[in-house]
């Protein structure tokens, strides 16, 4: 049954390069039920997995242990050593040299914005072409999906072109309009797949009682899709709060930077100063590691969603 | 192409809505349309306008017709850089999803069954969390563990490899320290993907070829891979546009050298905007990448949707 499973499991998955070995069927099916009887070949997969685990999860390891050290500490004993001591040192400086603070609430803002106007948008594009069904819908959907396929390279020299024109470069503002209307793109696609299939006695009935298609959207379709509406917030917060390209070209000034851009843009300042390094990815990795224990469950249901709607 | 499927099946078309109703529908596309007018369509006309110039940003663009174009195509470090997103697309799509395949396979019918969902939940989320990580973040993270004294070297050294290489800095090793990052980056968003859709095969399906005597190996082939298709047709198409897009890793590791070693079509663009001041040139490079990606988009769901059609 089962058994004869095992022993190829361990012998193609963990040593690829070596030769199976192949018994008699019998022999193997022996051999194997008394393995995992004993549980050996689970075993070691498993530890070949938490291994794999552990590896991936090693650069979060490095960061956190030498953000602690103090300067001597590290040269004494390098990165991969234990801290012997407790040092905030490193973490204060880089707090205080490029203002993180001011970073932080940048992101928060910049983020939740396009997440609500990004979340807004969705909703009433979907609304006229899933419930509305408004007849260019299937040539809008379309358009919407090659919207999301455009690099940005391709939008980003007259964007900026035009935000200068208009006095909007460098302000947090363009970059908020900008996310908000290209997530909306995924968001219209998502949510008018949703609202296609919005029961239509609910609509009916509402209708009935007279309310008018906007009263039908605030008080009977925004309460029943409120769940999605969350995972789609969710997603635009934490897109916006990773991207890099569109705050990178138009958030020049220091005061205006997000944290990815304030990041990114620190590497080779100090290449010298190992620890300090270290203490800026460990702050950069923090927020990040939050929103995943906050979000966890709708971020790889939200994935799922995006990708198998 | 999906949901506009979706939407002409939509379970609604007992009362059609009149003309006139639908008509009131309209408005609440004001906001989008006016968007996408402005943030997309204008922008993007005027990207292609530009290709046709010389201009370096600032004053009148002098048109100059084909120009652009015809110095892309012998221009070497196009090509280099087009042949570099080919390896990026390796490493951001066909392994993640190879690898991502197999071990949401181990995760979702090996471990599981014998550990408990806990444990699988765990590992998955271990796999799962470079993706969450912002790019400029992971890159330093990265860039500090990948420069010649940092934690990579010394775990070598202490290997007893006395002179590990400079990874970002040296142009051998520097594309496939790259790649390596991305694997890394990305081998979490295959893997979320593909247990999902896992937990909707029919476990009967497995069961029955257990019974038959088929090893796991073999249930992978026939069951586990033809019952993915869908998934691993939706992770390829994404990682692979994702991959031909990709800006912010070759910006933070390694800003598309030493020399040209990792320079990809965006960053190449973005050198040419913000830097040498060759707008024209620039905006020729990224029109470029954009037929390139949108061609691609379309051969996928062709594909995809003629396989769909011949089962």
């Amino acid at each position: 049954m089962a058994l004869t499973t095992e022993v190829d499991t361990t012998a193609t998955v963990t040593r690829p390069g070596r030769r199976k070995l192949r018994p008699s069927p019998g022999a193997d099916r022996a051999a194997s039920r008394l393995r995992h009887q004993r549980g050996i070949t689970r075993w070691v997969l498993l530890t070949l997995l938490a291994v794999a685990t552990l590896a991936t999860l090693f650069p979060f390891a490095m960061a956190a242990i030498n953000a602690i050290k103090t300067v001597e500490d590290y040269t004494a004993h390098g990165p991969l050593g234990l801290p012997r001591s407790f040092d905030l040192t490193a973490i204060k400086d880089f707090w205080q040299n490029v203002d993180y603070t001011n970073k932080l609430l940048n992101s928060i803002l910049i983020s939740a914005s396009v997440a609500v106007l990004g979340t807004v948008i969705s909703v009433l594009n979907a609304y006229a072409i899933g419930i509305g069904r408004i007849k260019a819908r299937n040539a809008l959907l379309v358009l919407l999906l090659l919207a999301t396929t455009i690099p940005q390279e391709a939008l980003i020299y007259p964007l900026y072109y035009l935000a200068k024109a208009v006095g909007l470069y460098d302000t947090k503002l363009v970059v908020i309009i900008i996310s908000a209307v290209l997530s909306s793109a995924f968001g219209t696609y998502l949510l008018a797949s949703v609202l296609s299939a919005f029961p239509s006695e609910i609509l009916e009935a509402a209708r009935i009682d007279g309310a008018g298609r906007w009263q039908v959207l605030r008080h009977v379709v925004v309460p029943v899709i409120r769940p999605t509406l969350m995972v789609l917030m969710t997603f635009f917060f934490i897109w916006t709060w990773n991207d890099f390209f569109l705050p990178l070209i138009m958030l020049v000034s220091n005061g205006n930077q997000t944290v990815s851009v304030a990041l990114g843009s620190l590497q080779g300042q100090y290449t010298s100063s190992p620890t300090s390094l270290a203490a800026a990815s460990l702050m950069g990795i923090l927020p990040a590691v939050v929103f995943f224990l906050i979000f966890q469950r709708t971020l790889t249901r939200g994935a799922v969603a995006g990708a198998v709607k | 192409m999906t949901v506009s499927t979706a939407v002409d099946r939509g379970t609604r078309p007992a009362s059609p809505l009149s003309q006139a109703t639908r008509k009131g529908y309209l408005r609440y596309l004001v906001p989008g349309v006016l968007g996408f007018l402005v943030v997309v369509l204008v922008p993007f006309v005027m990207n292609v306008a530009i290709s046709f110039t010389s201009w370096s940003g600032i004053g009148t663009p002098s048109f100059t017709g084909l120009d652009n174009y015809q110095r892309l195509v012998r221009d070497q470090m196009f090509w280099s850089a087009f042949a570099h997103s080919i390896w990026f697309i390796v490493a951001m799509a066909v392994i993640p999803t190879a690898l991502g395949l197999v071990l949401a396979a181990v995760l979702f019918d090996y471990i599981e069954p014998r550990f408990g969902q806990r444990v699988s939940s765990a590992l998955r989320a271990g796999f799962y969390l470079p993706q969450v990580l912002p790019v400029a973040v992971a890159g330093i993270v990265w860039s500090w563990i990948l420069n010649p004294y940092g934690a990579l070297n010394t775990v070598l050294q202490k290997l007893g490899i006395a002179d590990p290489p400079n990874w970002l800095g040296d142009t051998s090793w520097a594309l496939p320290a790259v790649m390596a990052v991305l694997v890394w980056m990305q081998l979490g968003y295959g893997l979320v993907i593909f247990m999902a859709g896992m937990a909707r095969i029919d476990p009967q399906l497995h069961e029955a070829a257990e019974l038959d005597g088929a090893s796991w190996l073999t249930r992978f082939r026939h069951i586990t891979i033809p019952q993915m298709r869908p998934e691993t047709f939706v992770v390829l198409l994404t990682t692979t546009i994702a991959a031909l897009k990709v800006f912010g890793p070759v910006y933070v590791l390694t800003k598309g050298g030493p020399g040209d070693a990792t320079n990809v079509p965006s960053y190449y663009s973005y050198t040419n905007f913000f830097g040498t001041l060759q707008v024209g040139y620039g905006a020729a490079i990224a029109t470029a990448l954009t037929v390139v990606v949108i061609a691609l988009s379309v051969v996928f769901i062709k594909l995809q949707s003629k396989s769909e059609g011949a089962q």
